[in-house]
């Protein structure tokens, strides 16, 4: 275990350089609601969090992280653009690592601000490169708004690109849904039967349930549907795996989805994105040749990232966590914000990690 | 010094590992009266009967406050997080069969895989705003196969017992629970789904890693080993 003695010099100090952009300090409360935090992430995060309550606010939870009280709170109360800061600790169940810590401090920094994203998501890079000065560090970058825009633009139904874009976070089943799609999975034989209209009639059961018969019959009807559509063509697919496998230094990795774009019209925009986000931290003095782009970073660990996503590491280290991460998480503002959203980016880095970065040099 | 024997106190499982064990030539017994829980072991000096409820023998295990034990392999992958770094199974004793499952409605005629459970999940939450609930007891086992298998948009509710009447009550949209020969799901109107199958799970003799051994248990434990006819190889 860290001293904390060592660990807070690193943590005000870190404060200290995100405070110095006039960022507002704030100290979320330890005990978060649970119910806010099981709608946006599911039951997984009880895998991840602790789980305690009392008889008077029900079930609670020891923050897993800070972005979502903060979001909150600035949905709520704040006014547009806004800086924040935060220094604190966050409580982790590890019930498959469990040599990893399960509470330790994180200091973040968070923007709202819609006027230029591309100036923010640089912003908050350089800031945390500045964080992590004196160790030497490999940065990995990436964008999940490039993936959602290619699949927004596939050339298919609706209900498909939503049931894809519902697993962009989880790549394995992501992957299964595009074998689907594109007929490549083989029908189970009870689907077949029922499509032939040779499955369980709905009227010869029993119903029971909250799962309505409407909402049954308008399955069945979606699956004929479905069965009907054409499947999404090898060419389209062939681009999603060309997309899914950029994974370079960052220059090489633009002019590779500027060809991909070519064929891909749909991820044009967000190419340009990209390319204006290299250039302003370059404005900002960060070598971006030094810099990794992988077009499928931050899919599983980071899932209400829908934009800029990145990494930071301990060169030196690779057997680490990475000393800080963040991303953009415009859509996550639009949950939380009752009718309103705000693009919105933010990074956590991890002090006692850098910590013991430094002591491995 | 002894070493300990952890088994289920009661009913048809205690029996059965009572026979399993004399067939073995270590014969288990309960001394005194019913309602005490104290026994005896024959067959093999320096053995010492523990008598436990199923469900707290994985504890007991993985606390080393018992070498062996006898419990269901559900209960054991359910109430240890990395069980194989504390316990190792010995021997599966052919009886105590149950299977954990996932089962939905069978009027769901539209459901019948995991792919299809988590499509079922995505309309139901968008329809009446909450997350799909299972009812179960096993929130470990099922929420790990469940992020395996991709299955987002559920919730689970704790279900203690009666799991499969949680869905005519319309306290759960679906259950995970054990079933050993699938009658009370078919007289509750549910399926299996094809592809739910979580773990099937047996009585079984489960060592702890965690035990200590003082002065001649090594050699108690490598007799007791050799009389349980496993091949397991002895470790330090």
């Amino acid at each position: 275990m860290d001293d904390i003695l060592d660990i807070l010099p690193e943590a005000s100090r870190i404060r200290e350089i995100f405070r110095n952009t006039g960022a507002t300090v704030v100290k979320p409360s330890i005990l978060q609601d649970a119910g806010t935090l099981l709608d946006l992430y599911g039951e997984d995060i009880r895998t991840r969090a602790y789980v305690t309550s009392d008889p008077i606010r029900g079930e609670l939870m020891l923050r897993p992280d800070f972005t979502v009280p903060i979001v909150q709170r600035h949905m709520q109360e704040g006014a547009d653009p806004a800086r924040y800061t935060y220094a604190g600790k966050v409580f982790r169940r590890q019930e498959e690592n469990p040599d990893r810590a399960s509470e330790y401090i994180q200091v973040g920094y968070e923007i709202f601000d819609g006027s230029n994203l591309a100036a923010a998501d640089a912003e908050i890079f350089s800031l945390v490169l500045q964080a992590c000065d004196g160790v030497p560090v490999r940065s990995v970058t990436g964008d999940i708004g490039i993936l959602m825009a290619a699949v927004a633009g596939l050339n298919t139904t609706e209900r498909r690109k939503n049931a894809l874009m519902r697993h962009i976070w989880r790549p394995k089943r992501f992957r299964t849904l595009l074998e689907r799609f594109s007929g490549k999975l083989s029908v189970p034989p009870t689907r077949a039967a029922l499509l032939a209209g040779k499955g369980e009639a709905l009227t010869g059961v029993p119903h029971i349930g909250l799962r309505s018969l409407s909402e049954i019959q308008e399955r069945v009807d979606a699956l004929t549907q479905d069965a009907a559509t054409a499947p999404i063509s090898q060419n389209e697919i062939d681009l999603i795996s060309a997309l899914l496998s950029v994974r370079e230094r960052a220059d090489f990795a633009l002019s590779h989805l500027r060809d991909l774009a070519v064929d891909m019209p749909s991820i044009s925009q967000k190419v340009a994105q990209a390319a204006r986000r290299f250039d302003a931290l370059d404005a900002r003095g960060v070598d971006v040749t030094a810099l990794q782009f992988e077009a499928s970073y931050g899919r599983t660990s980071m899932e209400y990232y829908d934009g800029f996503v990145f990494g930071i590491y301990a060169a030196h280290m690779p057997e680490i966590a990475p000393i800080a991460t963040g991303g953009r998480y415009d859509a996550l503002t639009e949950r939380l914000g009752q009718g309103r959203s705000i693009p919105a980016v933010g990074a956590v880095v991890r002090p006692h990690l850098l910590f013991e970065a430094r002591q491995g040099l | 010094m002894t070493i300990k024997l952890g088994v289920p106190s009661k009913g048809r499982l205690m029996e059965k590992t009572f026979d399993w064990f004399a067939a073995r030539g270590i014969h288990l017994s309960r001394s005194g009266s019913d309602r005490e829980y104290a026994a005896r072991v024959e067959g093999l000096e320096g053995v010492e009967l523990v008598l436990l409820s199923a469900g707290e023998i994985p504890r007991e295990l993985d606390a080393g406050r018992i070498h062996f034990g006898v419990t269901g392999t559900d209960l054991v992958r359910e109430k240890l997080a990395l069980w194989a770094r504390s316990v190792e199974e010995i021997e599966s004793m052919g009886f105590g069969h149950a299977d954990l499952i996932i089962a939905v409605p069978k009027c769901w005629v539209d459901v019948d895989t995991l792919d299809d459970l988590d499509a079922a999940a995505a309309q139901f939450r968008a329809s009446h705003g909450f997350r799909l609930r299972i009812a179960t007891k096993y929130h470990r086992l099922i929420r790990s196969f469940l992020r395996d298998a991709g299955v987002a948009d559920y919730q689970l509710v704790d279900s203690q017992g009666a799991t499969e009447g949680t869905i005519k009550n319309q306290t759960a949209e679906a259950v995970a629970d054990i079933t050993s020969s699938g009658e009370t799901l078919r007289a509750n109107h549910l399926k299996v789904l094809s592809d739910g199958l979580v773990l099937g799970s047996q009585a079984t003799l489960f060592r702890s890693r965690m035990a200590k051994l003082h002065n001649d248990d090594q050699m108690i434990m490598d007799k007791f080993l050799s009389m349980v006819g496993s091949k397991v190889k002895e470790s330090k």
